[in-house]
């Protein structure tokens, strides 16, 4: 591979990583909270279907974003209900809104825009259009650094810059603000919170608002960024890959990123290394490059490559009486 | 916490679950109200198509076998504590054990084909069970991430498989089509009620499956195990029982079930194996488990609710071609989410009514001594 | 709940004077049908120790939970100050000026001592100038009060004693002038418990009005200044702790006179049933719980093995019945070697005669979620007793659980009963019927008697005598020193993971104090 080959891979992977880290990030919240949030991707599904639904309607698409924000907010918030208030089962939760983003969307697709659940397609107008930063095409002419200017750092949406942005943001607000400390403090010891008279339940809900925005954003880049509408099932798994990075990362935030960069890679070149034989292997399976993200994960989670200590409240609901 | 006053027994068992699922029924009505269509038709014609008629009854009952295998493989691994999502994966693995016999032996008979896909499938659900169980067991890798991540990886595996390995020639990512006299038997071969229902031999083995877990769990010493580590794994170390085996053992099981949904859908139905033939079936084998409460009886009733969903749902579409049948997912996903998640949603409520009529008496004198 | 209405007319004189930090009046709690708290009054003077003493579930906790805010009163009346509140929730609570030390320590494991401190007390969005605030802060109460810990320790590293300054630290930096410490020596050492007492008093010549919830009369006499007694859920008496004595304390508390007695012959050992050497275990985590432990038990003797909590006779326990792999040593029951091979290894030791009543009956030795039968065979199950092979036949296992009932006195006496109905003292008894009532050779005993009514105490202690007499060898550890000593033919004291010493039961209080502080009674001033 050329230079210029390895600079092009990493932007599409920087592309493929991009909805992952948005998602990551949204589940990061969720799961620092101690609350598990197996419904990534549901809410990134219906996102995305809001964000193109409402792209195409009112051919805004800040109005299609506002409106992936809005549903995967009201997803988060009907977890949130469930897993604080009702005390249910978390995982079963979000089993149910991953269901849930799967039939509504399609429901409401057929129903509304008879199109056999997709959405229309928008004009260039309506979808998110990606910003070349100055001189992009002058310096692109220098070769590599150059290259990598035009072609990796330039002419992405303005979501892939939000996405690298929330990056710092999170860490920043993880480990140098108060709600950082909370949110830390309440996914490991939610009595701890209790008894300092903070209200576990207002802070765990204000981390699934985050987690929905989050969630809203990434669906939006699917639909209106990436894609030019939305399809049945279109996040095909994201979600999970992002919850797979999010545990890889050990639930820090910089390690996301680059967790997701890392899956991202794994993504683009899956269609590079089609055919291709390698040395002493031969030729790798596609699958087996899809599989990779869920098999480094899970040898991750079995501690033959370091250890993944979740939040230790995770998952189960706080009582505060007894 | 505010006295909690014990509710009857059929309340908690009957009525609420009862209660969840109607108010799913009534969100989803509403669903169909958005789209302007009338959500009684709607409603009459997912009944209908689920119970209306002997076909109909047919699809209810096949689509509920299948959940019944894969309600009782996230059951049996509640009892033990913990959480199957694997159910997917394992019935898409045990998919390829069970085809590949049936296609080795579909030359014999169907006895054959019955029992040694039977045999298959279950060995291969168990295998992709095993493996997080181990990592569970052994490594303390938490069982639910580690089924998310092997239903991924059943899927990267077997659409290689499909397309790769075991592809009938000139098919695209799916196996040949099992031969005319290795077919099992359906139903309606013997009662011409279930007309063209695919309802097949496969659903005696989905009542096997629920009495061989009752007794498995309230009346064998291995259900006592499972039981005991699931309500208490620090009772279960004193008591001299080994964590690590009952994981294992309970995901064997728990694999095996959801594999024998490869013999009723696959080689029963489909009659080869396809992408994707496990089509969710999986995921709602945790409803079911849940809204049955584990239990066999309870599962055997979710089953046959959800199975109802699905035929009627196909129905659905085909009456009222206005109403999209993922009407059904919705619906779906709303019984899950209020059976499973929202449990005790109506609970404070049903125990203001009852507390009152069941226990009467110790409400008064206390009354009575505040205002002394 | 209706409130009091007659109280109101009475408050203005009580109010004006307001030597009281503390004024609770006619105070009720209940949990369902159980009446935790019932019109209880409590008034505590400001700049003084006050002492809430009680037995297990008489209420002590409740009431200061319901102090904390952590629980709302169904009834009475709450003054602060001579001001009558309503104290909503914990932070509201600390706005008044009250701090709790909670038992469990309330703690985030992985972080330091700084943010623990400052957790929910920040001040500003941004963390960074109220952590250099906090650091000032922590500094001054340090050398005010001699509360000495580093702020930038990980919690997970401190010591007990040292979590514990964390969370009066804790308190104190949320300006605290009532602080609560609900049972706080259950987890430490003499000596630390000791200079947890300087603390107070220094605490309370700075202008700091302490409660002090506990159960150990030694501590009441030693450091408060008034104390009041509980007894189920009800106030029995306030007393100046100068005029009173740890008899009639006691006396109050139980509500008769008890005298922990136990009727018995002198022990006549046989052979060595029981033989453990050099026996060292260490936790999950590593860190050594037992350290090179030698010592064994005759058939026909008990033996006694005293200490504070936490000095590692919970892992001697699980060591011997089989639970957890020794380090090192051996462990040998009628010199058969007990071998740990895996997490299902107590069953081997079952089967060599080794019965255990578990230390935490709820947390290990029973089901709560089971029938009465399903724990009457916990450990058992395997047997043929109770099914032929592979099967479980409840019909057989019932009968035996009936049998059991009957002869061990267990209430209500229906077997198909959920356990967790059961009272505490009855729930102790399947257990001990469970392990008692069949061939063993040796009885390891923890804790026999915690949270169990007096009634069933005498009966617990009769029937382990009983069992020595038949020749079998027992093995009892328990914290309550009056309980060791009582039925103990031979007294091993443990402090720090080590016997110290080997005690007669007859042996002095000083004696015993200085050996569980890990002070040799010869060497010892």
């Amino acid at each position: 591979m050329s230079p210029t080959d390895i600079i092009l891979l990493l932007d599409s992977s920087v592309r493929f990583a991009v909805p992952l880290m948005l998602a990551a990030l949204a589940g990061l919240y969720s799961e620092r909270s101690g609350i598990v949030d197996i419904g990534l991707e549901g809410k990134m599904l219906g996102g995305a279907f809001a964000a193109a639904a409402t792209a195409a309607v009112t051919g805004s698409v800040w109005l299609g974003l506002a409106a992936a924000m809005g549903v995967s907010v009201v997803m988060s918030m009907i977890h949130a209900l469930a897993s604080i208030n009702f005390r249910g089962n978390q995982i079963i939760s979000g089993v149910a809104l991953n269901f849930l983003a799967a039939g509504f969307t399609v429901f409401l697709g057929h129903a509304w825009f008879r199109r056999g659940g997709t959405t229309p397609n928008l004009r260039p107008d309506e979808r998110f259009s990606n910003i070349e930063l100055p001189f992009a095409a002058e310096i692109g002419q220098v070769p590599i650094v150059g290259e990598i200017y035009q072609q990796l750092l330039s002419g992405h949406s303005i979501i892939v810059y939000f996405a690298f942005l929330m990056v710092p943001v999170t860490a920043f607000v993880l480990y140098r603000t108060r709600f950082g400390l909370r949110l830390r403090a309440v996914g490991e010891n939610p009595k701890a919170l209790d008894t300092a008279g903070i209200s576990v339940a207002l802070l765990r809900y204000r981390a699934l608002v985050v987690t929905g925005l989050l969630c809203g954003v990434a669906g939006a880049f699917l639909s209106t960024a990436q894609g030019a509408n939305f399809s049945e099932n279109m996040t095909s798994g994201r979600g999970f890959i992002a919850l797979a990075a999010l545990i890889f990362a050990k639930w820090r935030p910089w390690q996301a990123m680059w967790t997701c960069l890392l899956f991202g890679v794994l993504s683009a070149s899956q269609i590079r290394l089609q055919g291709v034989e390698f040395p002493m292997i031969g030729e790798v399976p596609v699958q087996a490059i899809q599989a990779l993200p869920y098999i480094l994960t899970v040898v991750l989670l079995a501690g033959f490559i370091g250890r993944a200590n979740p939040p230790k409240a995770i998952g189960q609901p706080y009582i505060k009486e007894r | 916490m505010s006295a909690r006053q014990p509710l009857p027994n059929w309340v908690t068992i009957v009525l609420m679950p009862a209660l969840n699922v109607l108010l799913a029924f009534i969100i989803g009505g509403l669903a169909v109200a958005i789209i302007g269509e009338n959500p009684l038709t709607a409603m009459w014609a997912l009944f209908y198509g689920a119970f209306g008629t002997g076909m109909g009854w047919g699809f209810t009952l096949h689509y509920a076998t299948n959940f019944i295998f894969t309600g009782l493989a996230v059951a049996i691994v509640f009892k033990a504590g913990m959480f199957n999502i694997g159910g997917e994966g394992q019935a898409y693995v045990a998919g390829l054990g069970a085809i590949m016999v049936a296609l080795w032996l579909d030359q014999t008979h169907w006895v054959f084909v019955l029992f040694g896909s039977t045999i298959a499938a279950m060995m291969m659900g168990s295998l992709w069970a095993i493996i997080p169980a181990w990592l569970q067991a052994k490594r303390g890798s938490h069982i639910v991430i580690t089924t998310i991540m092997f239903n991924f990886i059943a899927s990267a595996f077997m659409s290689y498989m499909l397309a790769q390995v075991i592809t009938a020639p000139g098919a695209n990512a799916e196996t040949r089509t099992i031969a005319e006299q290795g077919r099992l038997p359906l139903l309606s071969d013997w009662f011409d009620a279930f007309q063209y229902s695919p309802l097949n031999i496969t659903f005696f083995f989905g009542i096997a499956a629920l009495i061989f877990t009752y007794v498995l769990i309230w009346r064998t010493k291995l259900g006592y195990k499972i039981r005991t580590l699931g309500a208490n794994p620090e009772a279960a170390r004193y008591a001299g029982i080994s964590a690590v085996y009952v994981i294992i053992i309970s995901m064997a099981i728990a694999g095996a079930m959801a594999g024998l949904m490869a013999v009723n859908e696959a080689v029963g139905v489909q009659k080869r194996l396809v992408v994707g033939y496990v089509h969710g079936f999986g995921f709602v084998g945790i409803a079911v488990a849940f809204m049955g409460r584990s239990h066999p009886v309870g599962i055997a009733l979710a089953a046959l609710l959800f199975g109802a969903l699905y035929q009627g749902g196909q129905e659905l579409a085909f009456e009222l071609p206005a109403v999209p049948s993922d009407l059904v997912v919705v619906i779906q996903a709303l019984v899950i989410l209020f059976t499973g998640a929202m449990g005790e949603m109506f609970r404070p409520l049903l125990e203001r009514i009852f507390a009152r009529r069941v226990n009467p008496a110790p409400e008064a004198p206390t009354t009575a001594e505040t205002e002394a | 709940m209706v409130e009091h209405q007659t109280t109101n007319a009475q408050q203005p004189s009580q109010a004006a004077g307001s030597e009281f930090a503390i004024d609770l009046k006619r105070v009720s709690k209940a949990f369902g049908p159980v009446q935790a708290n019932k019109d209880i009054d409590l008034a505590v003077k400001r700049n003084s120790i006050h002492g809430i003493v009680g037995e297990n579930g008489a209420g002590k906790s409740t009431l200061m939970s319901i102090l904390y805010g952590f629980y709302t009163a169904d009834s009475g009346e709450i003054w602060v100050n001579g001001q009558l509140v309503k104290i909503k929730d914990s932070s509201h609570a600390l706005e008044l000026g009250i701090g709790m030390v909670h038992q469990h320590f309330m703690l985030v494991e992985n972080f330091t001592v700084l943010e623990n401190i400052i957790l929910g007390a920040e001040g500003e969005y941004l963390l960074a100038s109220s952590m250099a605030k906090a650091r000032e802060e922590l500094t001054r109460l340090a050398t005010d009060y001699g509360l000495n810990v580093d702020p930038d320790a990980l919690i997970e590293d401190l010591s007990v004693g040292q979590e514990q300054r964390v969370e009066i630290l804790k308190a104190l930096y949320r300006g605290a002038d009532v602080l609560i410490l609900d049972e706080p020596t259950g987890v430490l050492t003499p000596t630390e418990a000791d200079q947890l007492f300087r603390i107070l008093e220094q605490l309370r010549d700075e202008g700091k009005t302490i409660i002090l919830i506990t159960h150990k009369l030694r501590e009441i006499m030693a450091v408060t200044d008034t104390v009041s007694v509980m007894r189920q859920g009800e106030m029995v008496g306030t007393l100046a702790t100068k005029d009173t004595s740890p008899e009639q304390l006691a006396e109050l508390m139980v509500g008769r006179r008890v005298l922990l007695r136990v009727d018995k012959t002198p022990a006549e050992p046989k052979d060595v049933v029981l033989d453990v050497k050099g026996l060292s275990v260490t936790d999950d985590i590593g860190v050594p719980r037992v350290k090179d432990v030698s010592f064994n038990v005759r058939a026909g003797e008990i033996v006694g093995i005293a200490g504070v909590a936490g000095n590692g006779q919970s892992d001697l326990l699980r060591a011997i019945s089989g639970m957890e792999a020794p380090l090192l040593g051996e462990i040998r029951v009628n010199g058969e070697l007990v071998r740990f091979h895996g997490d299902d290894s107590a069953s081997d030791a079952r089967k060599m005669g080794v019965a255990h009543v578990p230390e935490d009956r709820l947390k290990m030795g029973l089901v709560t979620a089971f029938e009465e039968w399903e724990n009457s065979i916990l450990g058992y199950h395997e047997s043929e007793k109770y099914g032929t092979g592979m099967f479980l036949s409840p019909k057989m296992a019932i009968a035996e659980a009936e049998k059991r009932i009957e002869m061990f006195d267990i209430r209500p006496r229906n077997p198909r009963l959920k356990t967790a109905n059961f009272s505490g003292g009855n729930q102790q008894k399947i257990v001990l019927a469970r392990e008692m009532d069949r061939d063993l050779d040796v009885l390891i005993v923890g804790q026999p008697t915690r949270g169990v009514d007096i009634g069933a105490i005498e009966f617990i202690h009769k029937h382990i005598i009983e069992l020595r007499d038949k020749g079998i060898a027992v093995l009892l550890v328990s914290v309550e020193l009056d309980e060791i000593r009582a039925l103990s033919d031979r007294v091993l004291v443990m402090f720090d993971g080590e016997i110290v010493t080997e005690l007669s039961p007859d042996a002095s209080e000083r004696e015993f104090g200085l050996s569980m502080a890990g002070v040799d009674p010869k060497e010892g001033a």
